[in-house]
């Protein structure tokens, strides 16, 4: 057994048989970090580079706290202060650290297809930790093994990705890894942040009123407004986004049903979630965030094994 | 193919060692059974009921332990891993691993740096049900055996069993 591809690019990339394994994997690992000593051997002779030419504190700290908890060496770069403020290009900062014996390279970027393009031309297996608006695989891997822990499957769960569909690359993981593993699921959000054919490209429907897909879903992910990745004005102020597509509690308590509210982080509190809601028991906020190591060393465990036949 | 065990020489062995598990382990608050995934499971769950019937509620904890993370062949080989259900503290307890067979050891060097992640175990006992012996390459021997067996490097030894495989059986293959 083993996954159908060395790098993991995006989930676009994956088969469902890679996604189970995946995350069956993340559950053993997951009771390791139950063990009074949360660590093993597994890749005690690998060394990783976490490359991160965009802040982040969750998906660095957890890709960390995995390899560690892997035994495996690490290197943790980030654009600034390093060359890249003098120039040096991409390919070339990767090669100069590879030179020095790296085997795998996690990499965060601004960039859609930036970790694509690294994986044409550097020979080591690439991890895409985020790249621009197009993928961030780690999250969705992570977001459906807290669906599965809640619900026991992800077949025929119906899932609400409420938000800035348009500029999320959680949003676009989660509908390839959900769509692909039988959950049903509704993107909801103001018209101008929902592309266009969204529900034509992919086996999607879309809402534009968050009462009734929040009324339709098991699950509602919430997504935070990227005011850093939109360029032109795509709704009025936040006060008003929040008015309409913010969740509070009285939206949820008048549910038929207790819906649970995940959220990749970090929240704009107030704004697409307000705090009694973040903080309420129908989130599951901190679990995906603990979820997040297990799923991440499972990544690394299979992406590093079995290196000799590939 | 050798047929090396029967379905009635492998129950007769099975009694046999669970008798000597409790001829040496009087107190069964000091003492936990460990069964080594995936295939080791299916001789400690026999061991861990043939105790239960022989001594009713003064029975062994008894738990399940994946090594697949402690492996010294990733490298060559990837593995899926099996469950870990260790739901008792070994420290200072008498530990019986059990497998169902012994060949260079190199599992059993795994499931020793496992289990030390668990706790400081007083003493580490190993029950095989096949011992392969001569084909050893670290320093580890069993303390309780089915039946010791000689065997060339190109043979395998295949532990089948009726939970799992339809019948009772051990083989010898060329």
């Amino acid at each position: 057994m083993a996954l159908s591809t060395r790098h993991l690019l995006g989930i676009k990339d994956l088969t469902p048989a890679d996604i189970s394994l995946l995350l069956d994997t993340a559950k053993q690992f997951k009771e390791v970090l139950q063990r009074p000593i949360k660590k093993v051997p597994s890749l005690r002779d690998v060394t990783i580079v976490n490359l991160f030419y965009e802040n982040s504190t969750r998906t660095r700290i957890s890709f960390e706290l995995a390899e560690k908890r892997l035994s495996a060496d690490t290197i943790n770069f980030s654009a600034s202060g390093s060359s890249v403020s003098k120039g040096e290009t991409l390919l070339d900062t990767v090669n100069n650290i590879l030179s020095m014996k790296v085997d795998m390279v996690v990499m965060r970027h601004s960039a859609s297809g930036a970790p694509h393009f690294l994986a044409k031309h550097i020979p080591a297996s690439i991890i895409n930790a985020g790249d621009g608006i197009n993928e961030h695989p780690t999250q969705a891997l992570l977001d459906a093994f807290s669906i599965i822990e809640k619900f026991g499957t992800l077949n025929g769960t119906r899932v609400a990705i409420i938000g800035d569909i348009m500029h999320s690359r959680v949003a676009q993981s989660n509908i390839y890894l959900l769509t692909k593993m039988g959950a049903e699921v509704v993107v909801c959000g103001p018209p101008t942040l929902i592309p266009k054919y969204i529900d034509q490209a992919f086996n999607v429907r879309v809402e534009y009123n968050l009462t009734k897909a929040l009324e339709w879903c098991d699950v509602a992910n919430v997504l935070r407004i990227q005011l850093e990745r939109q360029n032109q004005v795509l709704f009025s102020s936040l006060r008003e986004y929040s008015l309409v597509y913010g969740i509070n509690k009285r939206i949820l308590d008048s549910l038929e049903k207790k819906i649970t509210i995940m959220h990749p982080g970090p929240i704009n509190r107030g704004v697409e979630l307000d705090s009694d809601v973040a903080d309420s028991d129908q989130s599951i906020i901190l679990q995906q965030v603990e979820n997040g190591v297990a799923v991440r060393m499972a990544v690394l465990y299979l992406l590093a094994g079995d290196r000799n036949s590939s | 193919m050798k047929s090396l065990l029967n379905a009635q020489h492998i129950q007769l062995t099975i009694k046999r060692l669970a008798n000597q598990i409790l001829e040496n382990h009087i107190d069964p608050a000091q003492t936990v059974l460990i069964g080594i995934q995936p295939r080791g499971i299916f001789l400690s769950d026999r061991i861990a009921r043939e105790i239960s019937a022989e001594k009713g509620d003064a029975v062994f904890p008894y738990g399940k332990l994946d090594i697949t993370f402690y492996r010294d062949d990733l490298r060559n080989e990837l593995h899926v891993p099996n469950k870990t259900d260790i739901l008792f503290s070994i420290e200072g307890k008498k530990v019986i691993l059990i497998d169902d067979v012994l060949y260079t050891g190199r599992t059993i060097r795994a499931a020793l740096d496992a289990l030390m992640d668990f706790g400081r175990p007083q003493k580490v006992e190993l029950m095989v049900l096949i011992d392969r012996r001569y084909s050893r390459e670290l320093p580890i021997q069993p303390d309780y055996t089915g039946k010791s067996i000689d065997s060339i490097v190109t043979q395998k030894v295949k532990v089948l069993w009726k939970e799992r495989d339809g019948n009772d059986e051990v083989v010898l293959m060329d």
